[in-house]
């Protein structure tokens, strides 16, 4: 299959000789990046259906079927169903007044915003260990009044809070960006009010970065190891997620048990792909259609 | 053009407002009440806290497999980039949707399925290991931990550069005479450097904070496979407080340092692609 495939003829012409690799140097170099791929990427990722399959399903769904591993996916299930609208809702706010406004420190809240990326997430475990621990003077507040944050379910939900508070607010911004303020002035114009503008314009335009903020701000939160494990105090069947139920196993000796838990992750990490090409293609077509109808658009 | 200076979009006061009280109370201030406990400490305790011998063999494998597994995603990232742009073969769409994996996997699932495959009856281990190569609870672990972290950083970051890529600019030095690997040296490379080194910043400073993946393939050895966030995890767990707000404070300052050489990077690059 090398040469131009006829649909780029038009667009990516042949190029000129010498100025493409040979079919010897080109068929190397394809393989050396396959081979690198497929030890990085195919292996892991097969090797972790394997292991949880090879001694077969009944022993799969009996290792699943486990009481503590139950609650691990429960527990897991109400962290991101209380994490991930407290951070679609922040994305929100802080995509519209970044896009949609002109202010002084722009530049500065973005960078705030992409912190807790560049942050350990061991840091950010202990951050919040010695903000709510018993050994400082909140914690021993909280304590006499017993509320429990650390070592139980409001850390864990603080600690993923804080590791995925970027996703959403950073595919949004680009795309409110792009999608400019001449529609929402026009709604604004006809007499539309604030949040009927919001909802009936804004929202529709930016639907798909949206949802492929969410998606990743979700496979983040069920999948954070470290911060959780920091404010878990690893109580099976209490306080462990599923990847801290994945350690507790693998320490326990339970491959298979480790890994069936794992393959339910390693699922959630495939339909994430899935759903984020998905909505890449969406979302060059939207790009698309807006260009073809405002040519004097910027472009992405 | 008139209609905008009248029409001025609602909601900026509520939104920048919800936007910084969210990022104070998530973010900023639990970040600075960390700081605020190094004041508990003398300048002679922290350091001394921050540089015992275990901390700095941890820091120590936590930079430099750091830096080997960066370098590893420079070179074979580019090569990625560069194969999924350039040329066409089955599969590459599949691929290309597989590079960003290690970003959706969780760590501990990385770190898991990885040590299986390099332990001494793993898919990789039965032919690595006697050949002398341990990929399994040894140092060399964490750079293979590190480097799957790592993978998508480089591609990414260089995937649209390469498609922008003038190639009238390789046809005119081809047709002047250069060789293929001359004119990738002094033209397209250069063009490619200020994103390579982008996608190699992040891929080193994700690596530096990694904990998940690494803790499952190290083996955790004091002196010998310890990475710098796991002895924080350590001191915690010996109740050790200031030992692990001393690593965690030098582990922050570095990462705030990085990010301050990634925003540079970054605004080098799309100054070099205008």
């Amino acid at each position: 299959m090398a040469g131009v495939t006829p649909s780029r003829l038009g667009t990516r012409p042949s190029p000129a000789r010498g100025a493409a690799e040979s079919g010897p140097a080109r068929w190397l170099l394809i393989s050396l990046a396959l081979l690198f791929l497929g030890t990085f990427l195919l292996l892991p990722l097969v090797n972790v259906f394997y292991q949880a399959l090879h001694k077969g399903w009944d022993t799969y769904l009996r290792a699943l079927a486990q009481p503590d591993t139950l609650s691990a996916v429960k527990l897991t299930l109400l962290v991101a169903a209380i994490t991930v609208p407290l951070n679609t809702a922040f994305g929100l706010a802080a995509a519209w007044a970044i896009a949609k406004f002109e202010f002084r420190g722009k530049a500065l809240l973005i960078t705030l915003i992409d912190l807790p990326f560049s942050i350990s997430p061991i840091v950010a475990g202990l951050i919040y260990l010695l903000l709510f621990g018993l050994q400082g003077p909140l914690g021993r507040w909280l304590d006499d009044h017993d509320i429990r944050i650390v070592f139980a379910v409001p850390g864990i939900v603080l600690a993923t809070l804080f590791v995925t508070v970027p996703f959403v607010a950073r595919e949004l911004i680009p795309v409110m960006q792009t999608t400019g303020t001449e529609q929402e002035q026009a709604a604004l114009t006809l007499g539309a009010s604030g949040w009927r503008t919001f909802w009936q314009v804004t929202l529709p335009s930016v639907k798909w970065g949206l949802l492929y903020g969410i998606i990743l701000c979700n496979a983040r939160a069920m999948g954070e190891f470290g911060a959780v494990s920091v404010l878990s105090g690893h109580i099976s069947g209490q306080t462990e997620t599923m990847p801290l139920r994945v350690e507790k196993l693998y320490h326990e000796y339970n491959a298979t048990g480790a890994f069936a838990v794992a393959s339910l992750l390693a699922v959630l990490a495939l339909l994430t792909l899935a759903l984020k090409t998905f909505l890449e293609w969406k979302q060059q077509r939207a790009y698309a259609l807006a260009e073809r109808a405002q040519p004097g658009a910027p472009a992405s | 053009m008139v209609a905008r200076s009248f029409h001025v979009l609602p909601g900026f006061g509520l939104t920048l407002g919800y936007t910084l009280s969210y990022l104070s109370v998530i973010v900023l201030l639990p970040i600075a009440g960390l700081f605020l406990r190094l004041l508990d400490l003398s300048w002679a305790d922290f350091w001394r806290l921050a540089t015992t011998e275990r901390a700095l063999a941890a820091y120590r494998l936590t930079f430099g497999a750091s830096l080997i597994a960066a370098l590893l995603n420079a070179a074979f990232g580019t090569l990625v980039a560069w194969v999924l742009v350039r040329y066409e073969f089955p599969g590459r769409r599949l691929l290309d949707a597989l590079v960003d994996f290690p970003f959706a996997l969780p760590t501990a699932v990385a770190g898991l399925t990885l040590s299986s495959l390099f332990a001494a009856n793993g898919w990789l281990g039965q032919w690595l290991v006697p050949l002398g190569i341990r990929g399994a609870f040894t140092p060399l672990g964490v750079v293979i931990a590190l480097t799957f972290i790592g993978l998508p950083f480089v591609v990414r970051t260089l995937q649209p550069v390469l498609q922008n890529f003038e190639r009238e600019v390789e046809e005119a030095a081809a047709t002047l005479g250069a060789s293929r690997l001359r004119t990738f040296l002094t033209i397209i490379a250069p063009t490619l450097l200020p994103a390579v080194l982008t996608g190699f910043a992040l891929a080193f400073a994700r690596a530096i904070g990694e904990y998940g993946s690494v803790i499952f393939i190290a083996g955790n050895k004091p002196f010998e496979s310890e990475i710098a966030p796991l002895l924080i995890v350590i001191r915690l767990e010996e109740f050790d407080y200031a030992g692990a707000i001393a690593i965690a404070v030098v582990l922050l300052v570095i990462s705030f340092a990085l990010l301050a050489v990634i925003n540079l990077l970054e605004r080098w690059a799309s100054a070099w692609q205008h």
